[in-house]
This record gives C-alpha cells, sequence and structure tokens, in this order.
C-alpha cells in the first residue's frame, strides 16, 4: 500500500490573502488543515533597536509604520511612555485631540478590517465601500498633520498643533471637472471639526449599508459563524486583546478599565461577543465603529467649546512656538536644544498601554537619563493573536484559514516590528 | 440568397457545403469573440459601478479599447510552461477548455431558423459537449505538477460534476413539456399557449410553470461557468488562481476566453430554454434577435450583480447546496411536471 502524506503548500508570503507577508506552512489532509505554521518576520525593521540610536521625539514616526492602519494609536502609546517618565501633563485640549484620533484611528483600523475580511471571504464590494469612507477620514490625518498615513502628529507632551481652521481643498483637473469639484468640496468648507462632524452623521448610515450587505447575508453567516472559535480561557491564556478577545465574551477594554486621556468623561459602551467565532468578531468590530463615532460627536462637542494650548508649555519636553523663538533667547535656545540633543528622559522604566484597534498596544520603555532610550520593547496585539493560528486553523478548511486570518485582522507592520 | 450565392458556390464545386459551414462558423465565432471581449469590459465597468468606482477609461474613448489592449498584452506574453510540468497536457488543457465553449454554440439558435445545425437532440449536444469543458480544467490543473492548480482541479472536478446533476433535471423538465430536443422547438413550444393567444407572450414561458427550475438553472449555470458566489475553483483568496496558476500569457488567456464565453453560452441558454428565445414578450411587437440579444444580455447582468453582491460559498457548501438541496428540488420537480403533464390540468396541450 502507498504511503499516505498530507499535503504540505505554503500560504504566503505571495499570496492575496496574505495580508501583506504572512507566510503560512499549511498540512492539509484534502482541504482540511491538520497544522497550520505561521512564519514571520518577513517585515521586520528592528524598530526597537533602531529607536535606540535615535532621540526620543526621532522614534515618533516609526511608531506609525508599526501598525500602518493605525498610526496615531501606536504613537499615542510611545508619546505617553515618555509622558509617564518625565511627568508632564498634557493639556486638556490636547488629550481630546488625541481622543478624537484615536477613535478616527479606530474607525480607519476597522473600515480596513472588515473590509478585507469580506474581500478575503469573496465579498469583494465591501473593501471598495469601506475605502470610500476611510477616504474621509484620511482627509482629516491630512489636514491636522499633512500626512495621510505616516502622521507624527502626537509629540511627547501634546499634539504637534491645533486642528486647522480650513480643510484642503480639491482642485480642478483633467479628470475632475469644476461640478465635481464643488460636490466635493461641500463639506469641506468650513473646519476640521465642521468636515468630522458632518462625517460622524453620515457614518451610521454606511455601518446599516455594510451590515445590509453581510449581517444577514446567508453565505456570509455560513463562512463565519462557528470559524475560529475561541473560548473565553483560550482568549485569555493566548493573550489576546481588543476585538479578539471581547468576541469571546471578555468586556476587557482599557478605555474603561485603566481609563487613560480623558475616556473616563466619555460616554460609550463595549461591545462584547458571545460564541468567539468569526462573526461575533465581525459584529464586535462593527458595533465599535459606531461607538467610535459616538466618541468623536462628543469630543467635536467640546473641542467647539474649548479652545486653549495643545501642548505643554514645558520648552523641556516640547518646542517653543516659532514667533517665541525668533524673539526671545532663552526660547532660542530650548529650541536649539530640543532639535539637536533632543530632551532628556529621567532614569527608570515605564510600561504605557493603550487601547488600540487590534488589541492592547503596549510600550515598555527603560531609560537612563540619557536623549534616547535606553531600551524600548513594544508590545504588539497582532503578534499574540497570529500565535494562535494554528489552534485556530486546526480541523478547519483551506477556506476558513483565509476567514481567520481575515478576522485576526493581521496587519505585518504590527506583527514583525 | 441562395441565388445570389450560386455563382461563388459553382466556384467552389463540390467542396462548397464546407467553405459555406466555415463562413457560417466564422458568422458566429467572431462575434460571439467581440462580444466575450467587451463582456470584460462591460464587467469592469458595471462592477465599477456597483463599487463606487469609475473602471476603465484610459485606454480609448471611455475606456472603450481596452479589452482591445488587454487581448493584445496577453497575446504578446511569453508562454511560460514550467519545466516540472507535463509539456503537451499543459498546452492541451487550455485548449481543451475553449474548444467546447465555442462547439456549443453550433446548435443555438438565434432567430427563426438562424442557427447553424438545426439538429433534433440539441439540448443533448450542449449538455455532451458542456461535460467536456470540466477535462480542460483537470487536465489543466494536473499537467501543471503544481500543488495550488492541484487543489483547484480537485473543486473543479467535483463541483461542476455536481451542478451538471441539478442543471441536467431542470432541463428534462423543459424538454418534456416541450416534448423536444430541438432548441428552435424549444423556443417555438413557448410561443404557444394561453397567454400567448393573449398576447401576453412572456407569461407563456418556462420561466413561469418551472420557476423553480429556472431558477434552479440560473444559479447552477453561476455555478457551472465558475463564477462569484461559486468561483471556489479559482477563488482569488483561497487558492490563488486555481488551475490558472502556473499559466501565461495566451495559454491563460483561453482559460478566460472560454469562462465568458460560458457566461454568454449559459446566458443565452437561459433566454432559450425559460425566457422565450427570440419571441417578443408582447404579442404587438415582432419576434426577432433583438429580443434574444436583450434576454441575454438580462441573464448576463445577474451574474455580474451576483458576483458584486455575495461573499463566496465554501467548497464543502457548494457540494451541499449541489447534492442536498437542488437534486431532491429537481427530482421532485421533474415528477410534479410529469403529472401536471399527464392530469386534466396540463397548459401544454
Amino acid at each position: 500500500m502507498a504511503e499516505i502524506r498530507n499535503y504540505t503548500i505554503n500560504f504566503g508570503p505571495q499570496h492575496p490573502a496574505a495580508h501583506g507577508v504572512l507566510r503560512l506552512v499549511l498540512e492539509l489532509s484534502g482541504e482540511v488543515v491538520e497544522r497550520a505554521d505561521p512564519h514571520i518576520g518577513l517585515l521586520h525593521r528592528g524598530t526597537e533597536k533602531l529607536a535606540e540610536t535615535r532621540t526620543w521625539v526621532q522614534s515618533v514616526p516609526y511608531m506609525d509604520r508599526l501598525d500602518y492602519v493605525s498610526m496615531m494609536c501606536n504613537e499615542h502609546a510611545y508619546c505617553l511612555a515618555i509622558e509617564r517618565l518625565i511627568g508632564v501633563e498634557v493639556p486638556e485640549r490636547g488629550q481630546y485631540i488625541r481622543v478624537m484620533f484615536d477613535e478616527i484611528t479606530r474607525i480607519l483600523n476597522h473600515l480596513l478590517a472588515i473590509g478585507t475580511h469580506a474581500l478575503d471571504i469573496g465579498a469583494m464590494t465591501m473593501v471598495l465601500y469601506t475605502f470610500r469612507e476611510r477616504e474621509d477620514l484620511m482627509d482629516a490625518y491630512e489636514a491636522v498633520s499633512g500626512a495621510r498615513m505616516h502622521a507624527a502628529y502626537y509629540r511627547p507632551g501634546g499634539v504637534y498643533r491645533d486642528l486647522p481652521d480650513q480643510m484642503p481643498q480639491y482642485e480642478a483637473s483633467k479628470w475632475k471637472n469644476a461640478e465635481t469639484v464643488r460636490q466635493l468640496n461641500e463639506n469641506r468648507q468650513g473646519s476640521l471639526l465642521d468636515f468630522l462632524e458632518d462625517f460622524t452623521n453620515r457614518f451610521p448610515k454606511y455601518c446599516d449599508d455594510y451590515e445590509t450587505l453581510l449581517t444577514d447575508n446567508r453565505i456570509w453567516k455560513q463562512r463565519t459563524v462557528g470559524i475560529g472559535v475561541v473560548t473565553p480561557e483560550q482568549a485569555k491564556a493566548w493573550g489576546f486583546t481588543g476585538a479578539m478577545l471581547r468576541g469571546s465574551g471578555v468586556a476587557w477594554d482599557l478605555r474603561k478599565k485603566q481609563p487613560y486621556e480623558v475616556y473616563d468623561r466619555l460616554d460609550f459602551d463595549i461591545p462584547v461577543g458571545k460564541e468567539g467565532d468569526c462573526y461575533d468578531r465581525y459584529l464586535v468590530r462593527m458595533e465599535e465603529m459606531r461607538q467610535s463615532n459616538h466618541i468623536i460627536k462628543q469630543c467635536i462637542a467640546w473641542l467647539r467649546k474649548n479652545p486653549g494650548p495643545v501642548i505643554t508649555g514645558n520648552h523641556k519636553v516640547a518646542p517653543p512656538s516659532r514667533e517665541a523663538m525668533k524673539s526671545n533667547m532663552e526660547e532660542l535656545i530650548h529650541h536649539f536644544k530640543l532639535f539637536s540633543e533632543g530632551m532628556h528622559v529621567p532614569e527608570g522604566e515605564v510600561y504605557a498601554a493603550i487601547e488600540h484597534p487590534k488589541g492592547e498596544f503596549g510600550v515598555y520603555a527603560v531609560s537612563d537619563g540619557a536623549n534616547k532610550p535606553y531600551r524600548l520593547k513594544l508590545r504588539s496585539p497582532g503578534f499574540a493573536h497570529l500565535a494562535a493560528m494554528d489552534a485556530m486553523a486546526k480541523g478547519h478548511l483551506l477556506a476558513d484559514v483565509v476567514a481567520i486570518i481575515g478576522t485576526m485582522d493581521i496587519v505585518f507592520g504590527d506583527v514583525d516590528r | 440568397m441562395e441565388a445570389l450565392l450560386e455563382p461563388i458556390a459553382s466556384l467552389f464545386g463540390a467542396a462548397w457545403p464546407a467553405v459555406w459551414t466555415l463562413a457560417k462558423i466564422v458568422a458566429i465565432i467572431a462575434p460571439l469573440m467581440i462580444a466575450v471581449a467587451y463582456l470584460t469590459y462591460f464587467e469592469r465597468k458595471i462592477i465599477g459601478y456597483m463599487q463606487v468606482r469609475i473602471g476603465p477609461n484610459r485606454v480609448g474613448p471611455l475606456g472603450l479599447l481596452q479589452p482591445i489592449a488587454d487581448g493584445v498584452k496577453l497575446l504578446l506574453k511569453e508562454v511560460l510552461v514550467p519545466s516540472a510540468t507535463s509539456k503537451g497536457l499543459f498546452i492541451l488543457g487550455p485548449i481543451l477548455a475553449i474548444a467546447p465553449s465555442l462547439a456549443a454554440w453550433a446548435v443555438v439558435p438565434f432567430w427563426d431558423g438562424g442557427v447553424l445545425a438545426d439538429v433534433d437532440a440539441g439540448l443533448l449536444f450542449i449538455l455532451a459537449i458542456t461535460s467536456l469543458e470540466v477535462y480542460g480544467v483537470i487536465i489543466a490543473g494536473w499537467a501543471s505538477n503544481s500543488k495550488y492548480p492541484f487543489l483547484g482541479t480537485m473543486r473543479a472536478a467535483a463541483q461542476m460534476v455536481s451542478y451538471e446533476l441539478a442543471m441536467g433535471f431542470a432541463l428534462i423538465c423543459v424538454l418534456m413539456i416541450s416534448a423536444s430536443l430541438n432548441l428552435s422547438e424549444i423556443v417555438r413550444v413557448q410561443g404557444q399557449g394561453q397567454f400567448a393567444d393573449m398576447g401576453l407572450g412572456f407569461l407563456s414561458w418556462n420561466w413561469l410553470p418551472l420557476f423553480p427550475m429556472f431558477v434552479v438553472y440560473l444559479i447552477s449555470g453561476i455555478a457551472e461557468t465558475n463564477r462569484a458566489p461559486f468561483d471556489v475553483v479559482e477563488g482569488e483568496s483561497e487558492i490563488v488562481a486555481g488551475h490558472m496558476v502556473e499559466y501565461s500569457g495566451m495559454t491563460f488567456a483561453l482559460f478566460f476566453l472560454a469562462e465568458y464565453a460560458n457566461m454568454w453560452l449559459v446566458s443565452i441558454l437561459t433566454a432559450i430554454l425559460f425566457l422565450g428565445g427570440w419571441l417578443s414578450p408582447v404579442g404587438f411587437l415582432p419576434d426577432g434577435f433583438h429580443w434574444l440579444a436583450i434576454k441575454t444580455s438580462m441573464v448576463v447582468l445577474m451574474f455580474l450583480w451576483a458576483r458584486a453582491t455575495f461573499p463566496r460559498f465554501r467548497y464543502d457548501h457548494i457540494m451541499r447546496l449541489g447534492w442536498k438541496v437542488f437534486l431532491p428540488v429537481t427530482l421532485f420537480w421533474v415528477l410534479v411536471v410529469a403529472v401536471w403533464i399527464m392530469s386534466p390540468l396540463s397548459i401544454w396541450n
């Protein structure tokens, strides 16, 4: 009798559903997965080591490039760590802006997660719908920081600058005539806050649209219900966080459990799943987007009423205004020192974690009192999730592996760092 | 017409029937190929609009030359034959895929009498020929000697065979009430009946009395042509492109052409078998090819619409749908129709 062997295939790194550079070595028996072995490291850029050779502020843009679909949240954890080490206070307006952009980022991330999850499962229209909304939020990023992705907007001590009073406008071109441009610019006439308010009013309708496409769709349910089930115990044991944990019914959210910035003053709910399958995690993400939308609304209302500084006035941490720098010797010295030597962070170590869209994103920083971190350790949520790949995929079909990758919301910048 | 062709016919002498048939074949295949090319364009445009984007709009006015550009690109690309393949079969695969999808058009009637081969067993011919298509896929996947194509092939073999059964039973219902296997005859039968006499021809077509079969046929048609949401054979996000992974240039293009030619074929058959072919929906408008074209296009549009809307089925769910839902439903309906025909309530006398 011939020897029966399992069929081993290389799923990625060049694969449409590999979410970047996931290399998954699958052992198949027919189409049933016997073993799923994720190989990582293809996007490793040594961020932690690089940070040791840069001043504290210079590493902020590296944080953008970790999980490159939730840029500002990464920055947030890093800035929080530095602030805790120095003991600097962020002005309230700065905190509200941070929270608002954290939630914008959460929507950005979840839109991509749900869009690509649906695309992996074959509903390709979803991804284009979600990208339509991402476009608006990217514009908000652009308006506030000048960059659509790698914003580098959060700084130790606050945010780089206040919200702009006007939105960038589209201009007529060969492909866009005056009428199209007028329509595109219609909701961009006011300030960034006006633009975002308009978005928050439209967004629930968009969520309903997505839900009509997916939530009650029989095929979607067949593909997600009961797939990749994680019990609450398993989820905790594997170190799951974020939607992956809440999908299993554990109501753990750092925004509620260890409130940072102004989250304790805002009204929002934590959605949890029941079964811990892909479908529940999809529903959790859907509801989180609605909740984020609600938080953004509250932030907009507060920010409209309360002008003020957005970054700390401590010029050992944050640069002085350009005007002051030009007219005042002391400010000039601060400016020069900050942009050449950088700030010195007191000796000590700190762990700062935030509720990143994907889960708990933590920064563990050790300072020896120099202008550079002595050691920086990043705790990325995706890494823990991906580690459960084998356990989640075992016994499922090849097509379910794709659904599981989608539901994990893997981004390789985040996993490999 | 005959008189007009007389001098040319005498020029060819005994070879004339062959020449004339060849000319007719070209007259069918050439427009078909154009239709296939532009189906890719319309698919991209229509799905584009469904997905809030524009679709191709750079090559030529409104992007109308896009299919030509695609065709030229594929023609000029090198046909790579990986060294581990079985060379002969590797080339034979795509040929076997496209040949049946073109051959089936021989018996398709475009208008009353407008058919290349008006054979009595037309429906049987279609079933036989389209069954061969799966060999192209199987041979391609096997000859590629590669893992993803092999998975695609296994899926194709199971899926196409399963849905052929459901499709076959749906067609049995049609031929029972038409009492003919001749496609032209099937259309003519649909032009008779109580509603047709009242001038409401579209209510006399087979889709109404055979509605469940119509739905089954339509869905099986999508499954037969491996279109979304049944596109597990090439399942982009799962097995990349299934049996087409190792193919490039024209060999790949042949699979592609076959898929789109099959879409047209399944659509035109739906129009002929269930939607009255070239018959006009209402009494006061003349019959003609344009009706068939409109109906076929509507069915093709359904294909595209489904693709833009639904997630992909999982392979085992497709099997379940085929064997546990469609097969019993069609078997049962065959029985219902049989009893209906023999009963005094029959509307087909």
